[in-house]
C-alpha cells in the first residue's frame, strides 16, 4: 500500500467516523460513582491476577514456540 | 517550599484521599473525553473514567509526581479502553452508535455513499484493538503521534506501523465487500 493509497484510506476513513465533539461531558459528576466503587471493590493484588492469567498466557506461548518455532515471526508480528 | 499542585501530587502519591479527589476533579473530563474518542460510547466513557480512577487510586504507590499525573492518567485511561474493546463484541450497536450519537459535524465527500461510510465503520470495528486505538487518534482524531505513543506506551515508530497495518487491513475487508476505496 502506497502513500496515495493510504491518504485515500485515512480520508475515507474520516468520513466514516468523524473525530468526537471537543467539548464533550459526561452526563454529570461521576466522583459519587468513584466512592462507591472504592467502597465496594477493594483493589486485588496484581500478583494474584499475574499467578493464573499470564502465567497460563506465558506457559501458552512456550509451549507454542517449543512445538513449532515456525511461529515464532507470527506471535512477534501480532506483539 | 512545595507548590500546590506538587504538594498535591505528592500526597496522592502516599495515598491521600483529599489529594485523590482533588485530582479526580481537575482531570476528569480531560480522562473522559479521551476514553469517549476510543469508545466513540458515552455510558462506555462515564463506566470506564470510573474504572480509571479506581485504577489510578489504588496504584498511587507508583505514581511519580515527578513526570506529571495527565499523562499517567491517560496511558490508565488507554489501557482501560483497550481492555473494554478487547472484551466487547465489535458490531453490537455500532452503527447508531459509532456514526451519530458523540461525532462532531463533518462535511460529507457526496462521492462516498452513507452505505460506504457505514461498511468503513463496520470494517474498521472487526479490526483488532490495539491496531483500532492506534488508527482512532491518530487519524480519525488527528492527535500528535507523539501523545499517542505515549498513551499506548510504545514508540512513534510503532504507532506508524499499527496504523499502516489497520489501513492495510481494512482496506482488504472492504475489497472482499466489492467497495474499492
Amino acid at each position: 500500500m502506497n502513500e496515495d493509497d493510504q491518504d485515500r484510506m485515512k480520508k475515507l476513513l474520516q468520513q466514516a467516523l468523524p473525530p468526537v465533539e471537543g467539548d464533550s461531558e459526561a452526563r454529570g459528576d461521576l466522583w459519587p460513582a468513584v466512592l462507591r466503587r472504592l467502597d465496594a471493590q477493594p483493589a486485588t493484588p496484581a500478583s494474584a491476577v499475574w499467578a493464573w492469567f499470564d502465567g497460563a498466557l506465558a506457559a501458552g506461548l512456550v509451549a507454542l514456540i517449543a512445538f513449532s518455532p515456525a511461529s515464532i515471526p507470527v506471535i512477534l508480528y501480532y506483539l | 517550599m512545595q507548590s500546590g499542585e506538587s504538594y498535591v501530587l505528592n500526597q496522592f502519591q502516599q495515598g491521600d484521599a483529599s489529594a485523590f479527589e482533588t485530582l479526580f476533579h481537575q482531570h476528569q473530563r480531560a480522562v473522559y473525553l479521551w476514553i469517549l474518542r476510543i469508545t466513540r460510547n458515552p455510558a462506555a466513557a462515564e463506566d470506564l473514567t470510573i474504572e480509571t480512577f479506581w485504577r489510578i487510586y489504588h496504584a498511587h504507590a507508583r505514581f511519580e509526581p515527578a513526570r506529571g499525573f495527565e499523562g499517567w492518567a491517560r496511558r490508565i485511561a488507554t489501557r482501560a479502553a483497550l481492555d473494554w474493546l478487547r472484551a466487547r463484541r465489535t458490531e453490537n450497536n455500532l452503527s447508531t452508535e459509532m456514526l451519530a450519537e458523540v461525532a462532531a459535524p463533518v462535511e460529507t465527500d457526496p462521492a462516498v455513499t452513507a452505505e460506504t461510510r457505514l461498511k468503513t465503520a463496520m470494517a474498521f470495528a472487526r479490526l483488532p484493538p490495539k491496531l483500532r486505538i492506534a488508527a482512532t487518534l491518530a487519524v480519525i482524531e488527528e492527535l500528535p503521534q507523539k501523545d499517542v505513543a505515549a498513551a499506548l506506551g510504545i514508540s512513534v515508530t510503532a504507532v506508524k506501523l499499527r496504523v499502516f497495518r489497520a489501513l492495510r487491513l481494512l482496506r482488504k475487508d472492504l475489497e472482499k465487500q466489492g467497495i474499492t476505496p
